[in-house]
């Protein structure tokens, strides 16, 4: 039986503290800003600190313990070769402004790393700049105006989506200042088209889209929504977050996409670090090329590689010098390992495992699967069924995962599913794990409710009252 | 090697499912975009990809191979072993955003001692746990001030980066706000004070300075500013580089109402300018209109002490389109070894880093201005950065520097026409008096 480290680790500032030096202020600084009391850092020793933190980490679980299937997070497994090289010196230690000359390692990288996106998207050009997916989903936004403004049409303040979108599609487009359009899905659980086609104008700027989309379903009718995008003036966003459905077997740039985005932190598995640092490179056709941020990289005739800041219709930096290089590194590694060969076959196997996930579940009779049978890299399960009979909730059946040393799907998302759980294996998990997955999921519904209500229970804390931590709003050691 | 174990029971499986191929589970995709092959080389092994990458990693020059003085808000700092090693650990960096607060209690209360320590050193009340990078994190904070208080201007210094103002324009795009400039004193390099009490007024939403500045120099007429800031009844932001925060005030101290900066320097390496660590702090009356992640204390079902993700309301993946920002991912890692490397250094260790920054950069400045060609450009009291303004074309004095082994300073005039042949040089922790020597002698030679 699975169980998680327990300590009951005290804060930094509850440790005892070594005895404090006086602070000596600096004479040169005026008064008005020369700090004259001391820090409340924390003085432990360095025992203290690694013990700490590393008793910390035993009470976390990551991809390195065991599967860690959330869906439209693509959480495959890290190969360590990747961490290893982006840790050496050579890499870590430049300085963004150092003499191109002496940075023709990364610069090279990044020139071929922006080429092979292209070819695995189906795209013209790509900008490493983006931190992360909501962070190229807004370069996508800025994009579209810039498209739209140069070509006088800058009037097209919509943005259309569908219910099944990721929230940080909304929320990006929002914050350039788009007025939100949500089209409802059809009983297939795909794009309406003709919900489309009613909200489709002239003051249409973009149609967002991810394929497949947050149901697992491939958006069959993808032409056909293209042409009609296109048709109304408007330009086709992918959201590639469920990029590792397709790769090497269908390209967004061959369906219509104009601008995509890619989670190197989930297609090209490098590790997602509790959050960050992830990154979100755009994609776009010849067409938009000239509005990408800068600087855009050269090759010369003899090898060499060069910056181009000398972009005029740029729509200038997203973020400071040139996006999460030491992710591009980890990624760049990661296809250079896999080739066309290993890419396809990322993809084929994802496929294989959730399908096969899926169909274990389904013939189990214990979840439900709403909407078109057919599923890609992830799909969502139901737990109403659960709801009605014994009154468990998706939330409980994720809880008493974690019992079973199983890091629970996503859960009640996307949100026209009722007490969704949305299950994405990859393709880095053994049969057996998926096995053991689908046991655990059967079992947990034959479970007496009370069991499943109650848990965790093998975790390092029980169950956390969320509701309560938002009501006392306790966010540093000086509040307690 | 096999990133993909069910490889050799493909067969199998899909006839335990009921299907004959692999292409059985793409017939939803159009014939017409399928692909045939990509245009990519085959798969290396993992000897031959670290072969391929010691080749490329020979045609960079690191910190170790040159001596480097460059300035613009990113410079080589020391990691401790302790921070390379926590971050190494793989619960920490292969785990994903903590939403099952039960399985994540480690990093969720990492990431609570990060918004501590953080709110410690600006002497803000909350911090984030995270945005991007400094850059970003002035265009959250510019957007979080126009929801605020709804005014549609926003000031910042003519002398900020011009990779963060472009940054901040594009923030700032989706809001119809005017963007403001603040001129600095060419003899001080601070911001030109009565330049801002002129042109503030009721319809600004915030006004950013930095401290250090873009040009190394403290603005340390602060409650100045902050009274002029305060009475037009705008936001005052503060942009750090948080390092220089064991020898100067936190900002809190005069006033700030948000705190910014890049937390790169706090224990991560330059990593040729990304990852990054964009900090975010506050007084608790904006608490939620803060953007990204909030870490809060909460208890268990038995009232034990845990922690989880709080105030998800103001999230994109609650709120979506109402959300108070878009992001998603941060930069969770990079705080993580924020947390490693000030609790290893502690309040001493870390007061005296700040002022070994401070002295460093005041000794190198002295060297040079004392070389006939060069002279200290500003004369306000400055940090782990100043200008030097050059005789000679800055771009010749920095290639023969290249060819001695020396990266120079950071070339300037491009953004400000009035500081021609200057340099902005930086230096910190990891520079020696040899260092400072060689520069010395080299720039007399150049």
């Amino acid at each position: 039986m699975y169980r998680s480290a327990v300590y009951d680790e005290p804060l930094f500032s509850e440790m005892i503290s070594c005895a404090k030096g006086k602070l000596k202020p600096v004479d040169l600084l005026k008064n008005t800003i020369k700090r004259t009391t001391k820090l409340n850092i924390p003085d432990v020793d360095e025992t203290q600190v690694v013990r700490h933190l590393h008793r910390l980490s035993q009470m976390n679980y990551c991809i390195d313990s065991g599967i860690y299937p959330l869906g439209s997070c693509t959480m495959k497994y890290n190969p360590k070769i990747c961490e290893h090289i982006a840790t050496w010196e050579k890499f870590v230690c430049t300085h963004p402004y150092q003499d191109i000359s002496t940075i023709q390692g990364n610069l090279k990288i990044m020139f071929e790393f922006e080429k092979m996106l292209c070819e695995i998207a189906g795209m013209d050009s790509f900008s490493l700049q983006p931190a992360a997916g909501a962070h190229g989903e807004f370069l996508g936004m800025l994009l579209t105006q810039a498209y739209h403004q140069c070509n006088d049409d800058g009037k097209r303040n919509e943005v259309i989506l569908p219910d099944t979108s990721h929230g940080t599609n909304p929320a990006s487009a929002t914050m350039a200042g788009y007025k939100l359009i949500e089209i409802p899905s059809t009983n297939n659980g795909t794009v309406d088209l003709d919900y489309l086609e009613k909200a489709l104008s002239d003051k249409t700027a973009c149609f967002m889209l991810t394929n497949p989309n947050t149901l697992g379903i491939f958006e069959s009718d993808i032409l056909e929504i293209s042409k009609m995008v296109h048709d109304a003036g408007a330009l086709l966003y992918y959201d590639g977050a469920n990029m590792n459905a397709i790769m090497g077997i269908a390209r967004p740039g061959d369906m219509g996409f104009d601008i995509v985005h890619l989670n190197l932190h989930k297609t090209f598995a490098t590790p997602h670090g509790g959050g960050g640092p992830g990154s979100g490179p755009v994609g776009v056709k010849t067409s938009l090329e000239k509005f990408l941020p800068i600087p855009r990289i050269k090759k010369t005739k003899d090898g060499y590689y060069e910056f181009d800041y000398d972009v005029a219709e740029s729509v200038g930096k997203i973020k400071e010098f040139f996006g999460n290089f030491s992710v591009i590194l980890k990624a760049y590694i990661y296809i250079s390992m896999m080739g066309r060969d290993g890419l396809k076959e990322a993809s084929e196997i994802a496929v294989l495992n959730s399908n096969y996930m899926k169909k274990k579940i389904l013939d189990s009779k214990r979840y439900t699967m709403p909407y078109k049978d057919i599923r890609k890299h992830e799909f969502v399960l139901s737990c109403e069924k659960l709801l009605h009979e014994k009154q468990i909730r998706a939330m409980d059946v994720a809880k008493r995962l974690l019992d079973y040393g199983l890091h629970p799907p996503t859960i009640y998302f996307p949100l026209i599913v009722k007490e969704a759980l949305m299950i994405e294996p990859t393709e880095t998990e053994s049969k057996d794990y998926l096995d053991k997955y689908v046991d655990a999921l059967i079992k947990i519904a034959d479970e007496d409710s009370e069991i499943v209500k109650n848990a965790p229970n093998n975790t390092s804390v029980k169950r956390v009252d969320e509701v309560g931590a938002t009501k006392n709003q306790i966010l540093t050691w000086k509040m307690i | 090697m096999n990133l993909i174990p069910n490889s050799c029971l493909k067969d199998f499986m899909l006839k335990d499912i009921g299907l004959n191929k692999i292409d059985d589970l793409f017939l939803d995709i159009p014939k017409s975009i399928k692909v045939k092959e990509l245009n990519l080389p085959l798969g290396l092994s993992q000897q031959e990809t670290e072969k391929k990458l010691r080749k490329i990693a020979c045609k960079n020059q690191s910190f170790n191979d040159i001596l480097c003085f460059l300035g613009g808000g990113i410079k080589p700092h020391y990691v401790p072993a302790v921070v390379k090693s926590v971050i190494s650990r793989a619960e920490f960096f292969t785990a994903y955003t903590p939403y099952q607060c039960e399985a994540s209690q480690g990093f969720l209360q990492a990431m609570f001692e990060y918004q501590s320590l953080i709110s410690e050193l600006t002497g803000m009340d909350v911090a984030n746990a995270s945005l991007y990078d400094g850059a970003t994190a002035l265009g959250e904070a510019a957007l979080m001030s126009i929801r605020v208080n709804g005014r549609k201007k926003f000031v910042i210094p003519r002398n900020i980066s011009w990779e963060k103002k472009s940054v901040l324009r594009n923030y700032l795009k989706g809001s119809n706000v005017d963007l403001v400039e603040i001129p600095f004193d060419i003899k001080t390099g601070k911001i030109d004070l009565d330049y801002l009490k002129k042109n503030i007024d009721e319809n600004i939403s915030g006004v950013y300075i930095e401290n250090p500045n873009f040009f190394g120099v403290f603005e340390d007429d602060v409650d100045k500013i902050s009274q002029i800031v305060k009475n037009a009844g705008s936001l005052f932001i503060v942009g750090i580089d948080p390092i220089s925060l064991g020898i100067a005030k936190s900002p809190g101290e005069y006033g700030a109402d948000i705190v910014i900066g890049e937390g790169r320097a706090l224990g991560n390496f330059m990593d040729f300018g990304g990852s990054s660590l964009g900090i975010f702090s506050c007084k608790k009356d904006f608490v939620r209109q803060i953007p990204g992640r909030l870490i809060g204390l909460a208890e268990d079902k038995n009232g034990k002490r845990a922690f989880c993700m709080t105030l998800q309301t103001r999230e994109q993946h609650i709120r979506r389109g109402k959300a108070t920002s878009n992001i998603c991912t941060n930069e969770g890692l990079c705080a993580i070894a924020a947390v490693s490397f000030l609790s290893t250094l502690g309040g001493d260790g870390f007061e005296n880093l700040s002022k070994v920054n401070f002295e460093n950069a005041q000794r190198l400045a002295g060297k040079i201005k004392s070389v006939s060609g060069y002279k200290l450009m500003f004369s306000g009291v400055h940090f782990n950065e100043f200008v030097i303004k050059c005789d000679k074309d800055t771009d010749i004095i920095n290639k023969k520097l290249l060819k001695k082994g020396i990266q120079g300073g950071l070339v300037i005039d491009n953004w400000f026409e009035e500081l021609n042949n200057c340099m902005l040089f930086g230096t910190t922790e990891m520079h020696s008096e040899s260092d400072f020597d060689a520069l010395v002698s080299a720039l007399k030679e150049v």
